[in-house]
């Protein structure tokens, strides 16, 4: 890349909602600012020109669930300096993996009249599971502010500076009391990435986990104070399993309490 | 149409920008003659009905709101009604005007997305809105500030503009206050001028013709425009509850390529295809609508019926007139509820459901056990429900304007497809498609 030209923008989606892309169009007060600073090369969402590679930022969106994909994804690293993955979706497989912990035979035929005409993967996994990523931003969707910060960052070269502790610190620094002890409610805070400003417990809401797991999150020892507060194990398995399913920790937990479920 | 003659067209989108989602187009003529067209979906399929079943009915609304990030709201809305038809309560009073409140959010922010960055650029020439802002830098800012109003209210009521946290069945975790409410009401006092000048600028819009004799369908409420509640009705005259919908509308898989379709079966069993949307909402609810905004309808030109297509980004932005004044009455009329939500216990049950997403009627039916385990469940987005519609729009209008040159005639079926602003990440259910490589 020469060096006066703007860096190079690309966005990708995968299997997804949309969410975590309509996120870049909902910065209203940023966004002409952000397309000042960047040459926005590839952004079907938003526009239908489009420029060939090689990209300086590829942001990817979403999910890898199908053959196609795969071979997209590659493509796209190859032709990317920096790969930034948004969203649960592409950082854990998102809501759509819940489909790997089934038979996906009775999973086709459950929707489809015709399960024959669909081509899918047997799973639905993060980017990282098929390309090296450079960044991924977590959340459920992402956070906005998160996402100004990051691309901020690269623009200045600079490591986007993205939390890394659990929610509880963004509760503690909001004055919420404390969900879990006062309510009663399998919060999961504690081992949950900060982000989104600890929304869930300001509204009186139990964190459902929507940012995935916090670096080194101790989830064995939740899982067994949501067992000492009265909750089922197939209750325990759901939380863990609704947006991250796949993340390690996450998945292990999921994965230990789905099994003992009969003996509720 | 004479040169036109022994001529094959074919016009092939692999990839549609500016629609949520992915899908493309492919369109066959010759002759003057539509052989074939297809809507090309190729979202991957994402499976919720499957992902739903054994999860608790308390979790519908979070789960199913990721089926789309545009309209969030239209499937949590719709999930609960069902969850709380199948337990026998209704959500009313004040809870439900906050809901109705968020709603009015949901199509302020969606329509207002579509009109200005996804659908005035083809209008005016534009590849997209970044590209539109060089010349018209004052109207993006204005969409982009009034779009903000719809996130904010989501934000307020909602917790959050994309993917809410604060919806549960019954009502919320956490109801504003009405000294919040008040504040925002300023805010919708601004963008209820921006509103208006939109409707300025739309008229100046050059409209391409295409009429057409649509079957409409739609919520209808006595005295309502219908957003959150209501019987669905036809322009021929079907009224049911949401209940039977399944005995009138059908959806089928159809081997030839798309995805699924949804047909509506009339009185003679006659199989028929029908539109949701705007235009069908403007159409069979005319009167329920402000006097403002049935004001603006009139001056632009909009009175029902409107069959063309292509004005149903004015007809949007008459929702988004219209969603903001109900905002306004909905805050004035606030009276803060007892309780956050109403008490709900699950009940081995039917529910359905079905309220106005932006982008038409989203039905939703769920199949409860006592513990409140979902056993089955049905949803029906309303981009698989106009789907062929839009089909036989682009069939009509290539007809139509089969002489004019080919990038001509493919820009404009582009523009055909976003006047339904198809989200096609309603992939409920959307197939996989294979591109023809002719
Ligand atoms: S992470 Fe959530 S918001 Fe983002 S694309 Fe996936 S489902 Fe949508
Ligand atoms: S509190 Fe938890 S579930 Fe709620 S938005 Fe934050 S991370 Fe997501």
């Amino acid at each position: 890349m020469p060096r006066h030209k703007k860096p190079k923008l690309a966005v990708w989606k995968f299997t997804s909602c949309d969410g975590c892309q309509l996120s870049i169009l909902d910065c209203e007060e940023e966004l002409l600012a952000i397309a000042s600073r960047l040459e926005i090369a590839y952004f079907l969402e938003a526009s239908k020109r489009t420029m060939r590679g090689p990209y300086d930022i590829s942001i990817v969106e979403g999910s890898v669930s199908t053959p196609e994909e795969i071979k997209r994804i590659q493509d796209i690293r190859s032709n990317s300096r920096i790969i930034v993955t948004v969203g649960a979706c592409a950082a854990s497989g998102g809501i759509q993996a819940l489909k790997n912990f089934r038979d996906k035979n009775d999973f086709l035929s459950l929707v489809y009249a015709t399960p024959s005409y669909i081509c899918t993967l047997d799973t639905a996994l993060p980017i990282s599971r098929y390309v090296p990523v450079n960044f991924a931003l977590q959340g459920c969707p992402i956070n906005k502010g998160q996402l100004l910060n990051l691309i901020c960052a690269l623009l200045e070269g600079r490591t986007p500076n993205i939390p890394t502790y659990s929610v509880c610190v963004e509760c503690k620094l909001k004055g919420n009391i404390c969900i879990l002890v006062s309510k009663n409610a399998p919060c999961l805070g504690p081992v949950t990435q900060a982000g989104c400003g600890a929304i869930c417990p300001t509204y009186n809401r139990a964190c459902y986990g929507c940012f995935g797991p916090k670096e080194t999150p101790n989830a064995t020892a939740l899982a067994s104070e949501l067992k000492t507060c009265g909750f089922s194990n197939a209750d325990i398995a759901r939380v863990f399993r609704t947006f991250n399913p796949t993340r390690e920790e996450f998945y292990q937990i999921g994965r230990q309490y789905e099994r003992s479920k009969k003996s509720d | 149409m004479s040169e036109a003659k022994n001529q094959t067209k074919t016009i092939k989108v692999n990839y549609l920008a500016r629609v949520e989602g992915e899908g493309g187009l492919f369109i066959k003529a010759q002759n003057g003659k539509v052989k074939d067209v297809q809507l090309r979906i190729f979202e991957p399929p994402r499976f919720f009905e499957g992902l739903l079943v054994d999860r608790a009915f308390t979790e519908a609304p979070d789960i199913t709101a990721r089926i789309c990030g545009i309209c969030p709201v239209a499937y949590q809305m719709s999930a609960c009604q069902a969850m709380e038809n199948a337990c026998g309560i209704t959500v009313d009073g004040p809870l439900r005007d906050l809901r109705r409140l968020l709603y009015c959010g949901e199509w302020i922010k969606s329509h207002v997305l579509h009109i200005y960055m996804l659908h005035a650029p083809d209008f005016l020439g534009y590849e997209g809105v970044v590209q539109m802002a060089k010349d018209f830098p004052q109207e993006v800012e204005r969409g982009l500030r009034l779009k903000k109003v719809g996130n904010d209210l989501m934000s307020l009521v909602g917790g959050r503009d994309i993917h809410p946290i604060n919806v549960c069945l019954g009502g919320f975790y956490k109801t504003p206050t009405f000294r919040e409410l008040l504040e925002f009401a300023d805010k919708l006092k601004q963008a209820h001028e921006d509103a208006i000048k939109t409707l300025e600028w739309l008229s100046t819009f050059r409209y391409p013709q295409l009429e057409r004799g649509y079957l409409f369908v739609s919520l209808c409420h006595p005295h309502e425009y219908p957003i959150d509640r209501g019987k669905v009705i036809s322009s021929a005259g079907l009224n049911i509850d949401v209940s039977q919908f399944e005995n009138f509308f059908f959806e089928k898989h159809l081997p030839h390529s798309t995805a699924l379709h949804a047909t509506h079966i009339d009185a003679d069993k006659k199989e028929r295809d029908y539109l949701v949307g705007p235009m069908a909402r403007f159409n069979l609810n005319f009167n329920c609508l402000t006097p403002t905004a049935k004001y603006y309808a009139e001056q632009l030109g909009l009175t029902p019926p409107c069959t063309n297509p292509f004005k149903s980004i004015a007809i949007r932005a008459i929702e988004v007139l219209y969603a903001i004044e109900e905002a306004l009455r909905l805050i004035d009329s606030y009276h803060a509820p007892f309780s956050s939500k109403m008490p709900i216990t699950p009940k081995a049950n039917n529910g359905y459901g079905c309220t106005e997403a932006p982008r038409g009627i989203l039905y939703h039916r769920y199949e409860i056990d006592e513990q409140g385990i979902i056993k089955v469940a049905k949803i029906v987005p309303p981009t698989s429900q106009n789907q062929k519609i839009i089909e036989e729009d682009l069939r009509h209008f290539v007809e139509r304007y089969f002489s004019q040159g080919q990038a001509v005639l493919q820009h404009h079926c582009e523009q055909a497809i976003r006047n339904y602003d198809p989200c096609i990440s309603c992939a409920t259910h959307f197939l996989k498609l294979h591109i023809d490589e002719e």
